[in-house]
């Protein structure tokens, strides 16, 4: 049943280099100095960083350039805002990706409303039962099931109570109109390769002027904030995809009523289908998909056959399977999570796209579903 | 994107690259085999449960088996990085602060010792261990820039976790007696690490023969790409670390976050011709160098070798000039790019804490240059480098300065 046709929705995983980032890459190898060093090369090198700081503070609507630190992923750049920091205590959302939530075995679990939002009035009990100085850490929009938190009330009641707040918008960025100041968090952190930049680059901005101890010590770039040699041309790529995303951020328009019609022609199809969030704030490219009754791994496997690439959650649990926290901290039963898969669409995928993956899909559920019934005759 | 398109970019007549311990051109053939991995094969290596996945997937473990090659490794002891500058304060923070998590037998293992001419990001992961509450011994250097074995077996205590010994170094270019370190370390149980971010693809190393338990490397330093580096992090006996950064569990767990496929491919391209050009392009270098070295020494009667003269990276060169300011030089020869020793300090005014090391004055350490040959030099390009830099020095000694 393989047409031979290739459609990747797990553009949350990571997503295509962008044209203009790709340019950008090749550009900088070509300009392959040390921007340490004072010779020619090394200042060519610094210039191509510095401006790509300012294109990233563009990315999140102006913040100050000085405040970009460049990192080697979001990854890096959750640790880094978790444990730069010297706040005693931490919260973080029960939804936060693994960077988050691994890092510090004593932060404490802020709760989340069946449709994977932050509960507000736990935050605000939270912070008022410890005096200590906190950070709290939340997500813009979760990787698994694209819902936006309410960051604004978030870093409202974290500064009411002399809290810092970090917000990581690695899976936002690029795909919603940012404004630093609307979010207000003290800490954002940005990845390079899920908005089309080249993967191994990513930052901590830091809005205001407030230290950070490096996680990684030594020649002290960065402002002393993280060291080793820049990656120049992941950099630069960084910067150029983030400027194409600001550009092209309409693409998400389209996106999203892409997905509107996937879902709906889901609900239509099979009516016995979860989708989770669709009642609050989403990224516009993002659609959790329960088919009961089938298993994530079959369902992605087969689905693969097909051609189509998805997955059943987040991508760097590095091929080990198991139940999906965000679901889990939502309410949703174990047996729906484990039967739920993950779409996530781009700025270039095209009707014929979410076509292909209805087809590869609903055949699948006819397939189990005839397979099931004469299981059940036999 | 092609390497043809980087050649046509770069053909701006730029200066006579001679600061290849700074950082290095890639090579086109990394390049190409990095390309793919940017464009067509974009998936995440963690996605495995799709093809795209898998491709980038498979691609990694492949460089991953270059890299071990290289070394003589098992292809699982090797931990991608952004750097050696993230390799080495993960191999030291890590192997400290998991000796502070889980003790093993009778006594506390909370000291460190560390030579005082390593790299910064070593001296600083050191320093941030001391303000832990480690112990650390900044261990002098002979003044050829060589360790003494007696003065580090002396520093060894039962309390010692881990010594710390760069390979080759990225200013004077000195290669240490990594095997008899390593024996010596072996002999005392304590963890020998190595930053080889300069000696890894230039010299031979071999993680068996020179007992090493942690070793640093680079993509940068040896024509691959900037942005990625790896640990080599020994598993029989097994060394065990505390991960700086935590979240997905890759790389085992020690190291989180999206391996950057094409960087990893460039990493392990880079190592697989650094393996099989190594010999030639030593000698090539060794040439280069003195030639350059007998046409400066004839011109400049002065001129001091810094370090060891035979235990050294052939492409590799610091140089006293007595008298002559080395910033002076430099900017008197702007067709040159070479620099007055590490990138990461080159921008300030402080004489080299590595040449102080060796003994030299601030005096002499301020009239030292850096000279790194690379695969990229020619024999014309040192040709004209020395004769620029032998007017230049002229010039500036003519101006009042007094040669000793």
């Amino acid at each position: 049943m393989h047409t031979g046709r290739e459609t990747y929705l797990d553009w949350n995983a990571t997503a295509p280099l962008r044209p203009e980032a790709a340019a950008a890459v090749s550009e900088a190898l070509a300009s392959w100095g040390n921007p340490s060093s004072v010779h020619r090369r090394g200042r060519v090198a610094r210039r191509i960083i510095e401006r790509a700081r300012e294109e990233i503070a563009e990315l999140l609507g102006g913040v100050d350039p000085r405040g970009v630190v460049f990192v080697s992923g979001g990854t890096e750049a959750n640790n880094l805002a978790l444990l730069g920091t010297d706040r005693e205590r931490v919260l973080i959302s029960a939804v936060e990706h693994d960077s988050v939530r691994q890092v510090l075995p004593t932060a404490e679990t802020i709760p989340v409303d069946r449709d994977g939002v932050v509960a507000l009035d736990a935050l605000d009990r939270l912070l008022a039962a410890d005096p200590r100085p906190a950070l709290v850490s939340v997500m813009f929009a979760n990787n698994e099931t694209g819902v936006i938190q309410p960051v604004g009330e978030i870093a409202s009641l974290a500064r009411r109570c002399g809290a810092l707040f970090h917000c990581d918008a690695v899976q936002a960025a690029g795909r919603l109109a940012l404004d630093a100041g609307a979010i207000g968090a003290d800490f954002i952190s940005l990845s390079g390769h899920k908005l089309g930049g080249p993967p191994g680059v990513g930052a901590l901005v830091v809005t205001g002027d407030l230290d950070l101890a490096s996680l990684v010590r030594g020649g002290g770039q960065e402002r002393g904030r993280r060291a080793g040699t820049e990656n120049l041309p992941g950099i630069a790529g960084f910067a150029a995809a983030a400027r194409e995303a600001v550009a092209d951020i309409a693409a998400y328009d389209r996106v999203r009523a892409l997905r509107a019609e996937l879902e709906a022609e889901i609900a239509v199809a099979a009516p016995e289908a979860v989708i989770y969030g669709t009642d609050v704030l989403r990224l516009p490219n993002t659609s959790t998909i329960t088919m009961p009754g089938v298993a994530a791994e079959t369902q992605v496997i087969a689905l693969d056959l097909d051609g189509v690439r998805v997955s059943a959650g987040a991508a760097c649990s590095s091929g080990k399977v198991g139940p999906s926290h965000v679901l889990a901290a939502m309410g949703v039963e174990p047996a729906l999570a484990a039967s739920t898969i993950r779409v996530s669409l781009g700025w270039s995928t095209s009707e014929a796209d979410i076509a292909h993956f209805l087809d590869a899909w609903i055949a699948l559920r006819r397939r189990h579903r005839g397979f099931s019934e004469r299981a059940r005759a036999a | 994107m092609s390497p043809r398109q980087l050649s046509s970019t770069a053909a701006n007549t730029p200066p006579i690259y001679l600061d290849n311990q700074s950082t290095t051109r890639i090579d086109p053939r990394v390049l190409e085999a990095m390309l793919p991995y940017f464009t067509e094969e974009y998936g995440n290596p963690h996605s495995s449960s799709h093809a795209y996945g898998r491709i980038a997937a498979a691609a990694i473990e492949q460089a991953r088996g270059d890299i071990a090659a290289l070394i003589h490794a098992d292809p699982r002891a090797i931990v991608f990085t952004s750097g050696a500058t993230e390799a080495n304060n993960l191999a030291i923070k890590g192997a400290a602060h998991f000796a502070r998590a889980y003790p093993q037998g009778e006594g506390a293992r909370d000291h460190v010792i560390a030579l005082q001419t390593e790299h910064k990001c070593v001296l600083e992961s050191c320093k941030e261990l001391e303000r832990e509450g480690f112990q650390i011994t900044y261990l002098p250097v002979e003044p050829s820039g060589l360790v003494s074995l007696a003065a580090l077996e002396a520093a060894i205590s039962a309390r010692t976790l881990l010594v710390s010994v760069m390979s080759a170094h990225n200013e004077i270019g000195v290669i240490q007696p990594l095997a008899e370190i390593g024996a010596l370390c072996r002999f005392h149980r304590v963890l020998f690490h190595s930053d080889a971010a300069q000696a890894f693809g230039k010299i031979p190393l071999d993680v068996e023969a020179m007992k090493l338990d942690l070793l640093s490397v680079s993509g940068h330093k040896i024509y691959g790409p900037k942005g990625i580096g790896a640990l080599y992090v020994r598993r029989r006996p097994r060394v065990r670390l505390l991960p700086l950064i935590d979240g997905g569990g890759q790389e085992r767990g020690l190291r989180s976050g999206t391996l950057p496929t094409p960087l990893c491919v460039g990493l392990g391209r880079a190592a697989a011709i650094a393996g099989d050009e190594m010999a030639e392009e030593a000698e090539r270098l060794r040439r280069l160098r003195d030639g350059l070295l007998r046409n400066l020494a004839r011109r400049l009667p002065g001129l001091r070798i810094n370090g060891n003269t035979e235990r050294r990276l052939t492409g590799s060169l610091n140089l006293t000039l007595p008298g002559i300011p080395a910033q002076a030089l430099i900017e008197a020869c702007p067709a040159i790019a070479i620099s007055t020793g590490s990138a990461c300090t080159s921008a300030s005014v402080e004489p080299s804490y590595v040449l102080r090391a060796l003994g030299l004055s601030d005096e002499l350490a301020n009239a030292s240059i850096r000279v790194g040959l690379g695969r990229f030099t020619t024999a014309a390009e040192v040709e004209f480098a020395a004769d620029a830099l032998a007017a230049a020095a002229s010039g500036l000694t003519g101006r009042g300065g007094t040669p000793t």
